[in-house]
């Protein structure tokens, strides 16, 4: 980022002026322009990116330290005060422990992506299909699969229908208690997202090249050994991202519980809290405190991921 | 059996089992869906068939009671202004990014970078008054500018096309007198069609099912697309479970559709989105 500034187009065309009877004028005005040109293309997306992103984070922080309750045109400040009642209330603080579910779904979901991501790298008849059936979950609208789900779950509904089947009656009622349901809730994710993985880690593992696999079988390796020495290695960066992915996800669950509970029985998530704190209950000034609180626990979460596993995919320049 | 055999029965035995994990609640729901009131009501459970597999009349009542048209238009025009607005934004902000060199583009692009680890959850509390001030909220705008402004995986899978483009063909063009937009406008952003149609798979599907926008800033009902307008489902219909199925069939079908169609597209477009 050197020559383009006005000084250098200045000292530019005066060069240019002793040299030649050219008249200085045209090439000044040539390169301030190509000065300017590349603020032309960027106007839009930075007076988006200010105004839609941005702003909002130093307004959030802002009002995390207010009473305001997101209409009235007083608001008082009053210190750390919100950040005290998240982390003393122990109604507010709860929430952190409904992400432990999808934590731990987290890893079945990436354990099973895993598995299916190798065998289907193989060479397994119908592997079109199975590849399809496992990745579409994760193209269906957010509202649909808690339709579905709800009605899975149901009493008499498709679960109870399956496991009669196999001769096991329930009377259970499987979003009626906290953990079930946070169980139930969590086993959806996995159903939602488990595809996404798996696509990410098929890509990956068919960009390792086909001749390690050839050179290992003449050595006598195993699937096994395939795996641990050739497949887990070369897919490192997608996995550690993967693990990055899940955890700020587990931490920011919103769509699947808000639509199939509400949040009732024990199943509100942080997210779900911060709507209806902001929206429903007007604390306008206590959700952007739990707001605040939650991007810094994500921001401190990827950082620690960019340290321990360079990643050398986020480079922009 | 050889273990070999034995191996591969297990291979076979799991991924049967991953697929009716995933099929089967899907297909349930499409039974139920066919379903008329009376056999809902004296039925065995819900993997009975229904009667008569073309009953249609549940999506019938799904799609006009539930304004289903309606929310089907609304989101066909936020999908044209955000997708086609993503875009331009980002092919812009990508070739003014790897085609020139200006005063404070490291800050520009440390900018974007930054923005990118930042979660949507998190800011939409304050994100909500800075909209409301523009007068946008409860208006199709507010989505459509959200969409628009907030997506730097865009930006990235451009990024990563237009600097394969070679640069010899932007200095021919100049030297025959062609000037920054005519260049970007001839030359890159028709070699771009690769990594626009990435864009547009990834983003069209992201904004078909998003739920969490629409649900914030369009309250109003005339202005549901299918996620809030399914949504709206709950109460009225909450025990008709027939029309509920009906509804969630009407959504995922066009998914269907465009994945069957597309399905090495969105593989491909998924790969290079999610890993950013």
């Amino acid at each position: 980022m050197t020559d383009t500034t006005p000084k250098a187009a200045v000292r530019a065309g005066a060069g240019a002026a002793h040299l030649a009877p050219v008249p200085a004028r045209a090439p000044r005005r040539a390169r301030l322009w190509r000065g300017v040109t590349p603020w032309l293309f960027l106007i839009a997306p930075l007076a988006l990116l200010i105004i839609f992103t941005y702003a909002p984070i130093a307004n959030m922080v802002a009002y995390s330290f207010t009473d305001w309750d997101g209409v009235s045109p007083e608001l008082n400040y009053t210190g750390a005060e919100n950040y005290a009642e998240i982390f003393t209330r122990e109604d507010l603080f709860r929430v952190f422990f409904v992400s432990g579910y999808y934590l731990a779904a987290s890893v079945v979901q990436i354990a099973a992506a895993l598995y299916f991501a190798t065998i289907l790298s193989f060479n397994v008849r119908f592997r079109n299909f199975f590849k399809g059936v496992l990745f579409f979950p994760y193209l269906i609208n957010g509202v649909a699969i808690g339709f579905v789900f709800l009605y899975f779950f149901q009493d008499g509904g498709t679960l109870d229908s399956i496991l009669s089947l196999f001769g096991v009656t329930t009377d259970h009622a499987w979003l009626g208690t906290s953990t079930s349901a946070n169980v139930s809730l969590a086993g959806v994710s996995v159903w939602r997202y488990m595809g996404l993985n798996f696509v990410l880690f098929l890509g990956a593992i068919q960009s390792i090249p086909g001749e390690l696999y050839e050179a290992a079988e003449l050595d006598g390796a195993n699937r096994w050994h395939q795996f641990r020495y050739i497949i887990a290695p070369g897919i490192k960066p997608v996995l550690s991202l993967t693990v990055i992915l899940s955890i700020s996800g587990s931490l920011s669950v919103f769509e699947i519980p808000y639509i199939m509970t509400g949040g009732a029985t024990g199943t509100e998530t942080f997210v779900i809290q911060t709507v209806n704190l902001a929206f429903r209950f007007n604390k306008t000034g206590l959700a952007s405190a739990a707001a605040v609180v939650l991007l810094l626990i994500i921001l401190a979460v990827t950082w620690v991921q960019r340290r321990l596993v360079p990643d050398d995919k986020v480079d922009l320049v | 059996m050889t273990r070999r055999a034995v191996a591969r029965t297990l291979v076979y035995l799991s991924l049967t089992v991953a697929a009716s994990i995933v099929l089967l609640p899907l297909v349930v729901v499409l039974l139920t869906s066919l379903k008329t009131e009376k056999e809902m009501a004296d039925a065995d459970g819900a993997l009975s068939l229904p009667a008569d597999l073309l009953n249609f009349g549940n999506y019938v009542t799904a799609f006009q009671d539930g304004r289903m048209l309606s929310a089907f238009g609304n989101t066909a025009l936020i999908l044209l202004f955000a997708v086609g607005g993503t875009v331009l934004i980002g092919s812009m902000t990508a070739y003014a990014i790897d085609r020139f060199t200006f005063r404070f583009k490291t800050l520009v692009v440390a900018l974007f970078l930054v923005a990118a680890l930042v979660p949507g959850v998190t800011t939409q509390v304050a994100t909500f008054q800075i909209v409301n001030s523009f007068g946008m909220f409860d208006t199709l705008w507010a989505p459509i500018v959200l969409y628009m402004g907030t997506d730097i995986v865009s930006i990235y899978i451009f990024l990563q096309f237009v600097r394969s483009i070679p640069i010899s063909l932007d200095e021919s063009a100049r030297l025959e007198g062609a000037n920054a937009f005519t260049i970007y406008r001839k030359i890159i952003f028709p070699l771009l069609k690769p990594a626009i149609a990435t864009v547009v798979i990834v983003k069209g599907i992201t904004v078909y099912n998003d739920f969490y926008i629409p649900f914030l800033y369009m309250p109003s009902e005339d202005l549901g697309v299918i996620s809030t307008s399914l949504f709206r489902f709950r109460g009225p219909y909450a025990a008709h479970w027939e029309t509920i199925s009906a509804g969630a069939v009407l959504v995922i079908l066009p998914t269907l559709i465009v994945f069957l169609f597309l399905q090495r597209f969105i593989y491909n477009g998924f790969m290079r989105g999610a890993t950013r």
